[in-house]
């Protein structure tokens, strides 16, 4: 290994060489998405089922969900993903700060996606629309409305928890950032959170309309 | 190289505890799941026993019905879960797709360890189930039960859920050695078909686990919220819980199996000395396993209110996946004819498993046709039909691949008269138990019952009989494979004159795998071009 003569400090001693590490990285990470992608997909099928057995009462559940503040968030999500992906591309011309600038903005936006959504919970859990037995609303016409809002909680919830985790990841690489560990040739880690992060916004895309968008 | 460095292998180097519970070298973490799966096996062995134990007599004599449901769901969930999905990838898997193909460790290797921390983690959560409760939902927790029982469904589906994140990375990991990480010249069609199946089963595992993982969730929040997404009181269906479960369920036999052939072509290959017959049939069969395993779920409701004409359809694709089981069953059987076969223990287990795998495989035909079904549904059937394909089959490959590593993990060789005797007892014993049980199903003896009618008594003592004769045979291998660590004579670097990777190297090899990296002379199987002598006798 020693005799090697281009031997840098990021790659991997059972990688031959840099193009097959981060090549590995990508498809490793494509490869999660995907299973991120079913983890939902069970979710998206109840949804399907369920809205196909109460149409009605899916229908006069969505209004009860705040559209306005549904929006803003969508479009507080695909501001941070521009964001993101416009860190990478600062890395790419070697742009340091210009990275670590656009993380913490992406940082910041999902920040405020998390408060939106915390006002949204807060009025549901005051007026009682909840999942199951803790549902106690009565201003919703039609079959088995607690069901809606399980799927409601379930869906925004699980997402909600990949925010969380998305913001995690991004804090690491703004710290490897500011620690100088990446450069024009080296940003793999900052790829692939930004990869993780469209994730987590596209699936908000689909989400949003199927809850907030109905009829 | 002085004699002193050739000498270091991966289990001297480095040294130290430490180097153990850090280790990012996938031989050795192949190692720590190999110790923890053997645990998960004995355990789930233990439960096994008691069961048929409890069986010998009708009535109560060992443990009341309650008893007897949690330990027959344990006994289930922990060779599922613990056991049977880890083993054969986790384990042997880790150990040799990466020397298999010429590299020097799989793509993630400190994804790979977190996987087994994560295996550990989970199986925590399940063994403190145990001392809380337990279970006595069956492995399969069905709902509405599982939502109302008072036993601990939480931590042991919890942990379900953790180790299923383990069977993910596993698999993901696999999928993106087998694609990046090949010596140059090993194209797809140059892979050993053992990897072929490693990259059938990744592919389930990624795509299948994540729905169980949701599936548990949605109980989860069931039990902890009522949601009622399962409850037909709250409008729910339980049905769907069943849908999703079997959605994972059933591919995760072929988690169970297709590595178990994998191996088997490895071993039917080997000692026959001769080209494997339908390389490209046998390899795309495991992708055909794989993509059909996804369209069946639905045979497990056929008594469950599902709409006739699904159940037709579940039924016919069923009868699809017989089409590349079988063509695996001609071409194994089609290499050994006029192959130089020899008949060493791994080889003896490899024609076990073609034996009882077919009868596994046949049955389940049975079981798809849907008049059948209704007949032995929820019967000794089923459970006898399932053994014969997960303890028949994939433990009996996991076992014919054990003893062929063996000599390669360890540099050790075992005693070859006990090892004979010990899979004579495995294979009489696995018979006595679990034929007698084709014979009680058909007959009407449902199963997940304590207690039985008089007239079930000489064939349930039979089938008794049988797991003491199983018990047996494993203890001896436990026995004669600790031994050979200790006192084994040292296996030569290719005890059985195999033509792949893995036999280039040490044994064991070293930290790095190989100390001049492979090239890619002849394929895996190439007995025709390539004169190898077996060296251990
Ligand atoms: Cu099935």
């Amino acid at each position: 290994m020693s005799e090697s003569h281009t031997h840098p400090a990021h790659l991997a001693h059972h990688f031959s060489d840099v193009e097959q590490q981060r090549e590995s990285a990508k498809f490793g990470m494509w490869v999660f998405l995907l299973t991120e992608v079913l983890l939902f997909g069970g979710l998206f099928m109840a949804y399907a089922i369920y809205r196909a057995w109460n149409p009605d009462m899916f229908y006069n559940a969505h209004k009860a969900l705040n559209i306005y503040m549904g929006t803003a968030n969508t479009f507080v999500l695909i501001a941070s993903s521009v964001t993101m992906a416009l860190s990478i591309r600062s890395m790419q011309l070697d742009k340091r700060k210009q990275t670590i600038g656009f993380l913490i903005a992406t940082l910041a936006l999902a920040c405020i996606f998390l408060v939106i959504k915390y006002f949204e919970y807060s009025h549901k859990f005051h007026v009682g629309q909840l999942p199951g037995k803790y549902y106690s609303y009565t201003g919703i016409k039609g079959t088995n409305p607690h069901i809606f809002f399980g799927i409601y909680f379930g869906m925004t919830g699980l997402h909600g928890l990949h925010v969380l985790a998305g913001m995690s990841a991004i804090v690491w690489v703004l710290i490897k950032t500011v620690k100088k560990k990446f450069s024009a040739e080296y940003y793999t880690p900052v790829e692939m959170v930004g990869l993780y992060w469209h994730l987590v916004d596209l699936i908000w895309i689909f989400l949003f309309p199927l809850l907030y968008l109905i009829g | 190289m002085s004699e002193a460095v050739a000498e270091k292998n991966y289990l001297n180097d480095p040294k130290g505890w430490k180097s153990w519970v850090f280790t990012l070298d996938h031989k050795r973490i192949g190692i720590l799941y190999l110790a923890s799966i053997t645990a998960a096996f004995f355990l789930g062995g233990v439960f096994a026993v008691l069961i048929r134990l409890e069986l010998l007599n009708p009535g109560q004599d060992l443990m009341g019905p309650d008893t007897y449901n949690q330990i027959f769901t344990l006994h289930g969930a922990v060779m599922i879960f613990l056991f049977i999905i880890p083993s054969i990838p986790a384990a042997l898997g880790n150990f040799f797709l990466p020397l298999l193909i010429g590299a020097k460790d799989v793509a993630f290797p400190r994804l790979n360890l977190a996987s087994y921390y994560i295996y550990v983690f989970g199986s925590m959560f399940a063994v403190y189930s145990i001392f809380t409760g337990a279970v006595d939902t069956g492995w399969t927790f069905y709902t509405p039960y599982s939502t109302e029982t008072q036993t601990s469904v939480i931590p042991m589906t919890l942990g379900a859920f953790i180790l299923g994140f383990s069977s993910i990375f596993t698999g993901l990991n696999f999928i993106v050695t087998i694609h990046k990480m090949r010596i140059p010249g090993m194209t797809w069609y140059k892979l050993p078909l053992f990897v072929w199946a490693l990259y059938a089963t990744a592919i389930i595992q990624v795509v299948a686990t994540p729905v169980l993982g949701i599936t548990l969730l949605l109980l989860i929040f069931e039990r902890v919220f009522s949601v009622g997404i399962f409850n037909p009181d709250m409008g729910g269906d339980p049905v769907l819980f069943q849908h999703f479960f079997w959605f994972y369920s059933h591919p995760a036999v072929y988690i169970m199996i297709l590595p178990g052939m994998g191996i088997i072509s490895e071993l039917i290959a080997t000692f026959s000395h001769k080209k494997i017959f339908g390389y490209k049939a046998i390899a795309f069969s495991s992708l055909g396993i794989a993509f059909i395993s996804f369209l069946v779920w639905g045979h497990h409701m056929f008594v469950s209110g599902q709409s006739e004409l699904a159940a037709m359809i579940f039924s016919f694709l069923t009868f699809l996946v017989g089409i590349p089981s079988g063509i695996k069953v001609f071409n194994w059987i089609t290499t050994l004819y006029k192959g130089q076969i020899h008949f060493d223990t791994p080889m003896l287990y490899a024609l076990s498993f073609l034996f009882l795998f077919t009868i596994g495989g046949l049955t389940g035909i049975f079981l798809g046709a849907l008049a059948t079904d209704v007949h032995l549904h929820d019967t000794y059937f089923v459970v006898a039909h399932f053994h014969y394909v997960m303890m028949g089959g994939t433990v009996m490959a996991f076992l014919g691949g054990l003893h062929y590593w063996w000599p390669k993990m360890f540099g050790k060789m075992y005693n070859h008269f006990w090892s004979v005797i010990a899979m004579i007892l495995v294979f009489v014993g696995f018979n006595v138990t679990f034929f007698s049980q084709f014979i009680l199903g058909s007959q009407g003896m449902p199963r997940r019952y304590y207690n039985y009618l008089d007239q079930f008594q000489p064939l349930h003592a039979f089938s008794t009989i049988g797991s003491w004769i199983l018990g047996a045979g494993f203890i001896i291998m436990a026995i004669y494979l600790i031994h050979s660590l200790f006192k084994g004579r040292k296996a030569s670097d290719n005890p059985w004159g195999g033509l792949t990777f893995e036999w280039a190297t040490g044994s064991p090899p070293p930290h790095h795998n190989f100390k001049v990296t492979p090239k890619m002379t002849h394929g895996p199987y190439d007995y025709d071009k390539v004169l190898v002598e077996q060296t251990d006798y």
